[in-house]
């Protein structure tokens, strides 16, 4: 995924701008760094919280079902490479192709909300909560708050889906997408890494 | 009542101002005026406790500490709600480019609003509290006796009802004018103030729920919507003295606010340490406000980003100082200072002891008062009928701005030693004393912070005599 995101970063501009640029918005990447820097905090806490509990962590992961958050890994990514195609096609100006990936990229998105929120609702059904224990606690509330950053990358892809009606963005003009999409990698690469931490590293 | 219209008003008497665009905006000179009135008074009790800390009988039995201390406190945050409308009044019709929607009641609500304000004071210097509770019908509802939040029920009251006034009036005017961002952004702050007041009428017998409840209001006011509106303010500061695209400054400020709500909305969990609430905030909340610097930092990046990029060297230089001032002071004293008592580990031993005032001084000084101030300094010489003060003038008020800032660093240091003692003596000793003996250790600190209030007034007096400066030239 990261390597992706690095291709349309190393991609775009060598076809728009001779020298290299970063692509979207330097405010957004600014918010991206913050946004990872809260991410990065919660995990480093995990892996301690985990090293001094192995017991308890293992034990809580053995509840957990692979199978949904596989294909919620999926989602995202195919999001994302709708959203890397939105780019592409933005900057060809295929206008419809490109809002088509846009829309695309949310039925992913929604995808993914769908599917997390039964096995959350599921985990609550079974009486878990905040409180159960350790692991449940770091469980609920990075999936939560990942869910929430879902739901925002949805809102900013439907944001710039709504503002491309009148051709707001084409070759040269993609700084909106651009920023999107960059959006939109960021959830999906935190994904990985909650995916791996939480559900498969066991 | 409404008497909206959508063009300017022409200028074409000498005696119309023609530095407002639209004449409604006068409404917000008053606001700002009783702002800075009531601003000297809560100078003026700070130094009475300050006093007090070290002189304990001093304006013994007239008035007590704690009498003062709320006083001090309320004052504060009555000129800041005074400065916040006063902004509204004046930025929602600007930005949303037509009259506001009824200047009358505007005036009508200022009026109360200080009566109300005034009342309230003489109340709480003119009655033991548990009097004044009583005969303002606390029995009926009990809301009073919590910081911040001390005043009688029918103060309260007034207040929503002061606050309904004033949101009906911008949101009418909003609704049928151009909306920017600026101006959705400063409205939801601004409902969020209200709707979080609401929470001071929650009061459950059950002291946990009382407090969880209380930082609703507190917590969620100045490290939640009041940054919207702190946000907004400065965008619209940024863009008139900078010149700056707005669509450049319009994504700074939606950047900035979602970081404010990603960070601080959880962020409550800092004050859910040790009032017994469950396990999983001394996490939660450390996480989430080990975070919340984060937004101020960006306000600072983002004045100095803006003011960089200006297009225009705008007259009126102490305006833009005041926004610089704010980016800074606001990222020192809720950012860093707020940063370090956060962690829990750490609040276990800092909990409540002096770094908390240190660290509430210079965020509240160094955030909202700055940011109203930017807001006065930008709106008042053009609310008088010029570009910007006389050269003269703008001196003095620069010089009062450092006075003020160099004397609030002062204090916050002053404080932070102080915590620096009274946490090693009295919390991390093998041989702990008790509070009052630390105290007796810290004497001279509250003599430096006294020293430092004085500059502060000081620096106050020259801010407020800056107004009075003609000079020769005017803008
Ligand atoms: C402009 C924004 C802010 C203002 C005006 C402000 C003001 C205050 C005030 C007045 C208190 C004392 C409340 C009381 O106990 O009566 C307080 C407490 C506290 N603030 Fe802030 N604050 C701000 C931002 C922050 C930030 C960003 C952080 C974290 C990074 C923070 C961390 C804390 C903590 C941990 C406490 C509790 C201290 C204790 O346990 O005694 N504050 N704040
Ligand atoms: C002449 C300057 C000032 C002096 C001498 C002063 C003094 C004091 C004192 C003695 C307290 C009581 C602390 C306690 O209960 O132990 C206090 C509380 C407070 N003051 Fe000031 N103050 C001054 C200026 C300001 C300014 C400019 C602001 C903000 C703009 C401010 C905001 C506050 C706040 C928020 C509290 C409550 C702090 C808390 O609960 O931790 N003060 N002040
Ligand atoms: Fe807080």
């Amino acid at each position: 995924m990261r390597e992706q995101s690095l291709a349309l970063i190393e991609a775009q501009p060598a076809r728009h701008v001779p020298e290299p640029h970063i692509p979207g918005d330097l405010a957004m990447w600014f918010f991206i760094l913050a946004e990872l820097a809260v991410f990065g905090v919660f995990f480093l806490v995990y892996g301690v919280y985990r090293r001094q509990q192995p017991a308890l962590f293992a034990e809580g992961q053995t509840h957990l079902d692979l199978l949904l958050p596989t294909l919620n890994t999926l989602l995202l990514i195919a999001g994302s490479a709708c959203m890397v195609a939105a780019v592409r096609r933005f900057a060809q100006d295929r206008q419809r192709a490109a809002r088509q990936s846009l829309l695309l990229a949310m039925v992913f998105g929604g995808g993914f909300l769908v599917c997390k929120l039964y096995e959350l609702v599921g985990k609550f059904m079974a009486g878990i909560s905040l409180s159960s224990n350790d692991f449940w606690m770091f469980y609920l509330s990075l999936t939560v708050f990942h869910f929430l950053h879902v739901v925002l990358g949805m809102v900013i892809v439907a944001a710039v889906w709504w503002m491309a009606r009148d051709g707001r963005y084409g070759p040269g003009r993609l700084d909106g997408v651009e920023t999107a999409a960059a959006y939109w990698h960021m959830v999906d690469l935190v994904w990985l890494v909650l995916f791996a931490l939480v559900y498969v590293a066991r | 009542m409404s008497n909206a219209t959508v063009a300017p008003l022409p200028a074409s008497k000498a005696t119309v101002n023609d530095q407002i665009k639209y004449r409604s905006q006068a409404v917000a000179k008053p606001y700002f005026v009783a702002a800075i009135g009531l601003f000297i008074g809560q100078i003026l009790f700070g130094l009475i406790i300050g006093l007090q800390y070290f002189k304990g009988d001093f304006l013994f039995p007239a008035i007590p500490f704690g009498t003062a201390r709320m006083v001090h406190t309320n004052l504060l945050i009555v000129w800041l709600l005074f400065g916040f409308m006063g902004a509204g009044y004046f930025l929602i019709p600007e930005e949303c480019e037509r009259e506001l929607y009824s200047p009358k009641l505007a005036i009508i609500t200022f009026w109360v609003f200080l009566v109300a304000g005034a009342l309230t004071i003489v109340g709480y210097l003119g009655l033991p509290y548990n009097v004044l509770a009583h005969i303002t019908g606390n029995d009926l509802l009990p809301t009073m006796g919590r910081g911040y939040l001390e005043q009688p029920l029918i103060t309260k009251v007034g207040i929503v009802l002061v606050a309904l006034s004033f949101l009906f009036n911008l949101s009418m005017t909003l609704l049928s004018g151009r909306k920017t961002s600026i101006s959705i952004v400063m409205m939801l702050g601004l409902w969020g103030l209200a709707i979080f007041f609401l929470f001071s009428f929650v009061n459950p017998n059950n002291l946990v729920l009382d407090k969880y409840f209380w930082w609703w209001v507190v917590h969620l006011w100045v490290e939640g919507v009041w940054e919207l509106i702190m946000g907004a303010m400065l965008a619209f500061v940024l863009v008139k003295v900078t010149g700056v695209d707005r669509e450049i400054i319009e994504k700074w400020l939606y950047l900035i606010i979602a970081m404010t709500l990603i960070t601080g909305i959880i962020g409550t969990g800092h004050h859910y340490f040790w009032i017994g609430t469950p396990g999983y905030w001394q996490l939660l909340g450390s996480i989430f406000s080990a975070l919340e610097p984060v937004p101020f930092f960006m306000m600072t990046v983002f004045a100095f980003n803006m003011v960089k990029r200006r297009r225009r060297e705008h007259p009126n230089q102490a305006a833009t100082l005041w926004a610089l001032g704010t980016g800074v002071m606001s990222f020192l004293g809720a950012g860093v200072w707020g940063f370090l008592g956060t962690l829990s580990v750490v609040n276990y031993y800092t909990h409540g002891t002096q770094l908390t005032a240190a660290h509430g001084h210079m965020a509240f000084y160094g955030a909202y008062a700055m940011v109203v101030l930017t807001m006065i300094s930008y709106t008042m010489p053009l609310l008088r009928g010029r570009e910007a003060n006389s050269a003269a003038a703008q001196k003095l008020e620069k010089t009062a701005f450092w006075v003020m800032t160099l004397a609030i660093v002062g204090i916050t240091l002053s404080l932070t030693a102080a915590a620096v003692t009274q946490v090693s003596l009295q919390r991390l000793s093998a041989s702990p004393l008790s509070f009052m003996e630390t105290q007796q250790h810290i004497m001279p600190m509250y003599w430096a912070r006294f020293g430092f209030g004085l500059c502060f007034f000081t620096g106050l007096m020259m801010y407020v005599t800056s107004f009075f400066v003609t000079g020769k030239r005017e803008s």
